[in-house]
């Protein structure tokens, strides 16, 4: 059978969705003691009893890696949610509340996206704390302003229409015309602006923690696997940073995957190839 | 009962304007014509007769007052080009309802057609798609209509017949309608007379 | 011999319809057009009807997602792909409809002058400014500041250095006064006269009546008519399908009566004759296929009860 792009999107975007529940669900579903130290088995390298490998606590790491990601998923899906959530309203409250909201919008914006993400990231995860609500809420707040740009410029453009302007003529509200003519034309600036922030989301959380200012060390979080494997590397037990890294490439891409087929179909003029 | 622009004008900025001391009035009932060269502001006009503009000197009024800011807006305006006055995430049944709900006589007399309402805007052409946007414009709170080319860009058959539902309507509703056309025939079949807006401009020279 | 004819045109597109389903929807059907040097034709038909394809598929410039199958012969060769892609903007040229099609970075003149092939380029450019009453600061002038009139003028200019055979013109009069409309008629017709062959897509059937020799008009995705246009007159006793008088009558400057009804959607055609449901002779023979084409006084119509 073959596919149009249309529903070959859909599949492709279906399968990865399969793959990250797995991940997520995998992730939660493994009880703590398949990880506890067994020293028994300490730095074996990859075999049938133990895929990736064990670390040097004898720590079976196909479970942990598991566990990490589905921690690291959780942590970027609730920190894209949030930011994605922040982009809509700055980007609505931008175009429809007058020029001074605009402006201060416009300005923070500019502000945010000239300093280095993660520089702001660990600043605002110090700020508040650290942990994993410091980096949640560091994530949050670090990754609305390309989106709210985004989202600023559609509504403008929507709210300028023939339609809506017509739509104001007939005597219809404020708030039926940002429900019901605006609202519609977000959805998918929405659902795609949460499927491309979530990759940014996880490596810089992995890449905070990595430095050692995010999820506590005895949170097996894929940033604090790589960063413990570190001091191992040169002792040749590769995997173990090799399969959590690569694992955590896959979970990325395979978002960005998801974002990208999104974006080709909600995009008009490639829409019906 | 009529529509009045007194001194209107109007321009991006001050010291460069579009037009400037228009004068207009409109009856209920009458059929005027407006025309002028290109760039001349025609269309602005309309957009400030319809409330869609501010002027930036002068004043429009309705009966003697001025234009409503909220509520149905008793001028309405029909553009040149549907594509962009209807909502291309709505149903053509939810576009033609949002202002009233027209009577099957006249979605007759307009020629559409029952299974275009289930349709999305973008399954239909430019001519379907202005026969929505007339019928939306009709209801019975419009006093008066803004023609802006309306019909420029439709073939002849559906230009009569559009334009003949919309003079039975005006009959119907005592409505009066600003034809905004360079299609001299078109003019002298519908307008009981014709305003040229460049010869307002050039008599403030 | 006709330098452009069109012969059996059909064109469809892969359309999404419901959800995921992807569906063909055949735009133009069994389309045939031909052109002769010195000759205007019109083809004269509602805006987004699917007339400027017509124009896209002699220029090979249809989207991805189109088939096109059908005939088109330049002076009695046929016009492949390839050959299209050589010919285009030397041979067979478009004048677009407004300036957005040209380059927005470009200046007016060097852009005029890209269109000269045979001869010094900035010396024609030159010449035909001054022909057409632009002034030289023009060249200097980026599409986005030329005025209506003038935008008209430097489009039209472009076709006539080029030295083209086949000049298309896709819609050339909307928003244009009386003035440039007029301005319009004259240099179509001095092509012609240079030897170009001037196709006219237009929905302006009163501007197409002035400017051109012949009209094709196109109802539903083909031509159900071609015709001189000494033969629009009186009350169109000489016209030969029934949609056409319909048009006629309907004009403002004639009896401005309508027919019911309206033209049938690419996705929605009636089998047969697709303007049976809207016609008054129409008979159950009519809904038996498209009907065939018919040659009756120094015209073409596809009408069974045509004379």
């Amino acid at each position: 059978m073959k596919l149009n792009k249309r529903q070959s999107a859909i599949l492709m975007s279906a399968i990865t969705t399969v793959l990250l529940v797995t991940i997520l669900v995998g992730g939660l579903l493994v009880s703590n003691d398949r990880i506890v130290t067994n020293l028994e088995y300490r730095n074996l390298p990859p075999s049938l009893a133990h895929p990736f490998g064990t670390d040097w606590l004898g720590r079976d790491m196909l479970f942990r890696t598991l566990k990490g990601l589905s921690i690291s998923i959780g942590v970027g899906l609730i920190a894209a949610t949030a930011s994605v959530i922040i982009a809509v309203c700055l980007g609505i409250m931008a175009a429809t509340m007058g020029r001074i909201a605009d402006a201060v919008i416009s300005w923070l914006v500019d502000l945010f996206l000239s300093v280095p993400h993660l520089v702001m990231l660990i600043l605002i995860a110090f700020v508040v704390g650290g942990g994993m609500k410091g980096v949640i809420i560091g994530l949050a707040l670090t990754h609305w302003p390309s989106l709210t740009r985004v989202i600023r410029a559609e509504v403008m453009q929507i709210k300028a229409a023939d339609f809506v302007q017509t739509s104001r003529r007939l005597g219809k509200s404020r708030w039926f015309i940002a429900i019901k003519h605006i609202f519609p034309h977000l959805v998918p600036q929405f659902l795609v602006g949460l499927f491309l922030l979530f990759p940014h989301a996880i490596l810089h959380e992995a890449a905070v923690t990595f430095l050692g200012m995010g999820l506590s060390p005895h949170q097996p979080a894929i940033g604090i696997i790589l960063s413990e494997s570190m001091r191992y590397l040169s002792t040749g037990m590769w995997w173990l940073a090799f399969f959590p890294g690569l694992l955590l490439l896959l979970v990325v891409r395979a978002f960005d995957l998801i974002g990208d087929r999104l974006r080709s179909l909600v995009d008009p003029y490639r829409a019906n190839e | 009962m009529q529509l009045e622009a007194l001194n209107v004008g109007f321009g991006y900025r001050k010291n460069n304007w579009t037009f400037r001391h228009i004068d207009l009035s409109l009856r209920k009932g009458e059929i005027v014509g407006l025309v002028g060269p290109s760039g001349a502001g025609k269309t602005t006009l309309g957009r400030i007769l319809a409330g869609y503009e501010q002027p930036l000197e002068g004043t429009v009024k309705l009966n003697d007052a001025p234009l409503p800011k909220t509520g149905y807006h008793p001028v309405q305006l029909v553009f040149q080009h549907p594509e962009k006055a209807v909502n291309p995430k709505w149903r053509m049944k939810d576009i033609l309802h949002e202002g009233w709900n027209p009577d099957d006589e006249l979605l007759e007399r307009l020629g559409i057609d029952r299974d275009w309402l289930q349709r999305w805007p973008n399954e239909l052409s430019g001519g379907e798609l202005q026969r929505f946007c007339v019928a939306r414009a009709l209801g019975p709170m419009t006093q008066f209509l803004i023609a802006d080319e309306m019909t420029t860009m439709l073939d002849a058959i559906t230009q009569a017949q559009i334009w003949q539902a919309v003079l039975d309507m005006a009959k119907k509703q005592n409505m009066g309608i600003l034809v905004i056309s360079h299609e001299a025939p078109l003019l002298d079949r519908l307008c009981s007379r014709i305003i040229d807006i460049s010869s307002n401009v050039m008599r403030e020279g | 011999m006709s330098i452009l004819e069109v012969q059996n045109l059909s064109i469809s597109f892969k359309k999404y319809s419901k959800g995921l389903r992807q569906e063909q929807n055949q735009v133009i059907h069994n389309l045939n057009v031909s052109i002769n040097r010195g000759e205007i034709v019109a083809v004269v038909g509602s805006s987004g009807s699917g007339k400027s394809l017509l124009a896209h598929a002699i220029l090979g410039i249809l989207p991805g997602n189109a088939t096109v199958t059908g005939n088109i012969f330049y002076e009695g060769q046929l016009l492949t792909e390839q050959r299209k892609e050589e010919l285009r903007g030397t041979e067979i040229v478009i004048i677009p409809q407004s300036v957005k099609f040209l380059d927005p970075l470009m200046k007016i003149g060097s852009q005029v002058q890209t269109s000269v092939r045979k001869r010094n380029a900035v010396t024609a450019q030159k010449k035909i400014f001054e022909k057409y009453k632009l002034h030289p600061t023009v060249e200097k002038l980026f599409p986005f500041q030329l005025s209506g009139g003038m935008a008209r003028r430097v489009l039209v200019s472009m076709a006539v250095v080029s030295e083209a055979s086949v000049i298309i013109a896709d819609e050339p009069t909307p928003g244009l006064d009386m003035e440039v409309i007029k301005e319009a008629e004259n240099s179509f017709r001095e092509l012609a006269d240079n030897g170009s062959g001037v196709m006219i897509i237009t929905h302006d059937i009163e501007f197409a009546l002035k400017v051109a020799d012949k009209i094709a008009v196109f109802y539903a995705g083909t031509t159900v008519e071609t015709a001189p246009v000494s033969d629009f007159s009186g009350k169109g006793e000489n016209l030969r399908h029934p949609y056409t008088k319909a048009l006629w009558r309907a004009l403002p400057q004639n009896e401005f009566i309508p027919i019911k009804g309206s033209q049938p959607l690419a996705n929605d055609m009636p089998a047969g004759c697709p303007f049976a449901p809207r016609c008054e002779q129409a008979t159950s023979e009519c809904s038996e296929g498209l009907p065939e084409e018919r040659y009756i006084r120094d015209g073409m119509v596809r009408c069974i009860y045509a004379t």
